[in-house]
C-alpha cells in the first residue's frame, strides 16, 4: 500500500509517497524527502503546545510545552494528563510542569511567568 | 504637565520593539498598553515557530513576549497597562492624547512625537457579508484563541472554520485536542494562505477536510448555530449551484483577515493606504503628520512576529532621531508605487533628504511563482532586475535599494514577472 504525504522539509513542498511495505519513496526531488517520509512513516513524532490550570488573576490557563517532540500518537495520551495538573503561583518560564512523561525523556514546562 | 518626547502606543511585539528602539537616557518616554500586561497577542499564540529569525532559536509566542518584556523592563520610562486611548489630535506642533482607565477615568499627556504599534483586529462576519441567520457561535479565529488559551473557556464542541490563514489553521488543531470535532476548514480561494507546514500539522494530523474554492453559502440558528453550508465557488467566487454540503456545528470560526487597529488615531487625518489598511509611510516610518510614526501590524499585516520586531525597532530609532536631531520634515519626496503582480510595496514613499545608503521595501505579489523576477524601475528607466524564488502572497518580499542607485527625481516602481508556476 503506499501513503501519501507532503513533505514540509523545504519550500517546494513535494507530493511524495511511500510505500509502507518496502518504504519506497517516491516523487521526492532530494535525500531530505525520503528521509523525511520514512520519518512520518515508522516514528512520526511532534511537538505539543497547550495550557494548564493556573490560579492567577491575571489568567484562568497557564501555557506549557514539550521540551521535545513525543510521539504523535501520545499526544492525546499527554493531554489527557495535563487535564488534571493545577499550577500555583508564582511560576517561571521553564519550570517544569510533568517531566518525563510516558518515559520518553521529555518534560512538559511552562512557557510564561506568572507572579501574581 | 511637560510633554513626552516620544509616546508609543500598543505593548504587543511592536510596541516592546519601538521602546526598545527609542530608548535614550535624555528622553522622556511613555508607552500605553490597553490589556493588563504587556505581551499583546504573543501570549494567546501558545504555539511555537516564533523566534527563528531574530533569536535564533524556536520559542511560543509567550516566550517570545517573555523576551521582549525583560529587555525593557529596566529602562526609566513610563509604562500605563489597563488604559486605552480614545482620542489623539495635534495641536500647535504637540500630540495631546486622551486617555481612559479605571483609576484616573478620562486624563490627558501630551507627546512631541508618538509612535502607532497598536495592532490588527479580525474582520467579522459583517465585513465580509456572510449570508444566512445570524445566531450567536460565530466568532473570529482570535477572539477563540484568546478565550481559550487565556481565559479558559471552550467556545465550541463542533467546529466548521471560514479561510485558512495560518489563524484558522492552528485553531483548527487547538479545538481538535481540547476535545472539540473541527468537521472542516472551508478556503474561497483556490490554494491556501497558511504555511504548509500547519495545513500538515493541523489538519492532515487530525484528518480534518480542507475544502479549496469553497465558501459559506448558508447559516442556520434561532439563537445559536445549527449548521452552516459551503458551496464551491467559480473563478468569479460565484456559488456552483448542485455543490453545497451541510454540516451540522455549534460554532464557526472565522480567520478572513486582519485589520490595521487605527481608528483611535482618526481625528490626526493621516494619509491611509486602501491597500495595507494603515498609515502611508516613508523609510523612517513617519506618517504623512509630522512625528507620528507607526510600525508592527498596525502598519501593515506580516507573516512573521521577527519581522514586526525588526521594523519596529528601527521606528522607534528613528523617532529618537527625530526628537534629537530636531529634525524637520522634509519636501523632497519620491514615490514607491506598486505595478504589475506586486499589490503593495512599503515604504510608499521615500525621503530623499534623509540621510541613508540603502532602504529595504517590503512588498506582496498578488500571484504564486515558483521562480519570477523583480523588476525595480524609476520613471522609465530600469535600475536593476532580481531572481526570486518560490513567491507566494502570503510571504513578504525583500528588495533593497541603494541611494546610489536612484538616477533623477522620477517615481520608483516595482512589477514582478513570473518566469515559472
Amino acid at each position: 500500500m503506499k501513503k501519501e504525504m507532503i513533505c514540509i522539509v523545504c519550500p517546494v513542498g513535494c507530493h511524495v509517497s511511500i510505500d509502507t511495505k518496502t518504504h519506497e519513496v517516491q516523487n521526492n526531488k532530494c535525500k531530505r524527502g525520503e528521509r523525511y517520509a520514512k520519518k512520518e512513516l515508522l516514528n512520526p513524532t511532534r511537538m505539543l503546545t497547550t495550557t494548564v490550570n493556573i490560579d492567577s488573576i491575571h489568567q484562568r490557563r497557564l501555557p506549557v510545552k514539550t521540551t521535545d517532540a513525543i510521539p504523535k500518537e501520545k499526544l492525546f495520551d499527554l493531554m489527557d494528563l495535563l487535564e488534571s495538573v493545577e499550577i500555583k503561583i508564582p511560576v517561571n518560564l521553564g519550570d517544569v510542569i510533568l517531566s518525563n512523561v510516558f518515559d520518553t525523556g521529555v518534560d512538559v514546562v511552562a512557557t510564561m511567568s506568572l507572579k501574581d | 504637565m511637560k510633554p513626552y518626547d516620544i509616546v508609543i502606543i500598543g505593548g504587543g511585539a511592536a510596541g516592546l520593539a519601538a521602546l526598545k528602539g527609542a530608548y535614550d537616557k535624555s528622553l522622556n518616554i511613555c508607552l500605553i498598553e490597553r490589556d493588563k500586561t504587556l505581551g499583546g497577542i504573543l501570549k494567546q499564540c501558545i504555539h511555537n515557530g516564533f523566534g527563528l529569525h531574530h533569536y535564533n532559536e524556536e520559542l511560543t509566542g509567550p516566550e517570545y513576549a517573555e523576551r521582549g518584556i525583560e529587555e525593557v523592563l529596566g529602562l526609566n520610562v513610563d509604562i500605563f497597562t489597563d488604559t486605552t486611548v480614545v482620542d489623539v489630535v495635534k495641536e500647535n506642533g504637540t500630540f495631546e492624547l486622551m486617555l481612559m482607565n479605571t483609576k484616573k477615568g478620562e486624563h490627558r499627556i501630551k507627546a512631541i512625537s508618538t509612535i502607532i504599534s497598536s495592532g490588527c483586529y479580525e474582520r467579522t462576519r459583517g465585513a465580509i457579508q456572510l449570508p444566512g441567520d445570524r445566531p450567536a457561535g460565530i466568532m473570529p479565529a482570535g477572539s477563540a484563541q484568546r478565550h481559550l488559551n487565556i481565559d479558559g473557556y471552550m467556545v465550541g464542541k463542533k467546529v466548521f472554520i471560514l479561510g485558512s490563514g495560518d489563524i484558522g489553521l492552528i485553531m483548527a488543531r487547538r479545538m481538535t485536542l481540547e476535545g472539540a470535532e473541527v468537521l472542516g476548514v472551508a478556503e474561497l480561494m483556490p490554494h491556501s494562505n497558511g504555511l504548509t507546514r500547519n495545513i500538515v500539522q493541523c489538519l492532515h494530523d487530525f484528518d480534518i477536510p480542507l475544502y479549496l474554492s469553497h465558501t459559506i453559502s448558508d447559516i442556520k440558528g434561532k439563537s445559536v448555530l445549527e449548521s452552516i453550508t459551503i458551496s464551491e465557488v467559480d473563478e468569479n467566487f460565484d456559488y456552483i449551484e448542485g455543490t453545497e454540503k451541510t454540516f451540522e456545528v455549534d460554532t464557526l470560526l472565522l480567520s478572513v483577515g486582519l485589520i490595521p487597529d487605527i481608528n483611535m488615531f482618526d481625528s490626526l487625518k493621516f494619509e491611509v493606504s486602501k491597500k495595507t489598511g494603515g498609515a502611508i509611510v516613508d523609510q523612517t516610518y513617519q506618517t504623512s503628520v509630522e512625528g507620528l510614526f507607526a510600525c508592527g501590524n498596525a502598519l501593515h499585516v506580516h507573516d512573521l512576529v521577527d519581522f514586526v520586531t525588526e521594523e519596529s525597532t528601527k521606528a522607534g530609532q528613528q523617532a529618537k532621531a527625530y526628537i534629537l536631531n530636531n529634525k524637520k520634515r522634509s519636501k523632497n519626496t519620491l514615490y514607491v508605487t506598486p505595478s504589475s503582480n506586486i499589490s503593495y510595496i512599503l515604504p510608499q514613499t521615500l525621503d530623499m533628504d534623509d540621510d541613508f545608503n540603502e532602504v529595504v521595501l517590503s512588498l506582496r505579489t498578488t500571484t504564486n511563482a515558483l521562480t519570477g523576477k523583480f523588476h525595480v524601475y524609476q520613471g522609465e528607466t530600469l535600475l536593476f532586475s532580481e531572481k526570486a524564488k518560490f513567491v507566494v502572497p502570503a510571504e513578504m518580499e525583500k528588495i533593497k535599494i541603494k541611494k546610489e542607485h536612484l538616477k533623477h527625481s522620477g517615481p520608483i516602481s516595482i512589477l514582478f514577472e513570473v518566469v515559472s508556476q
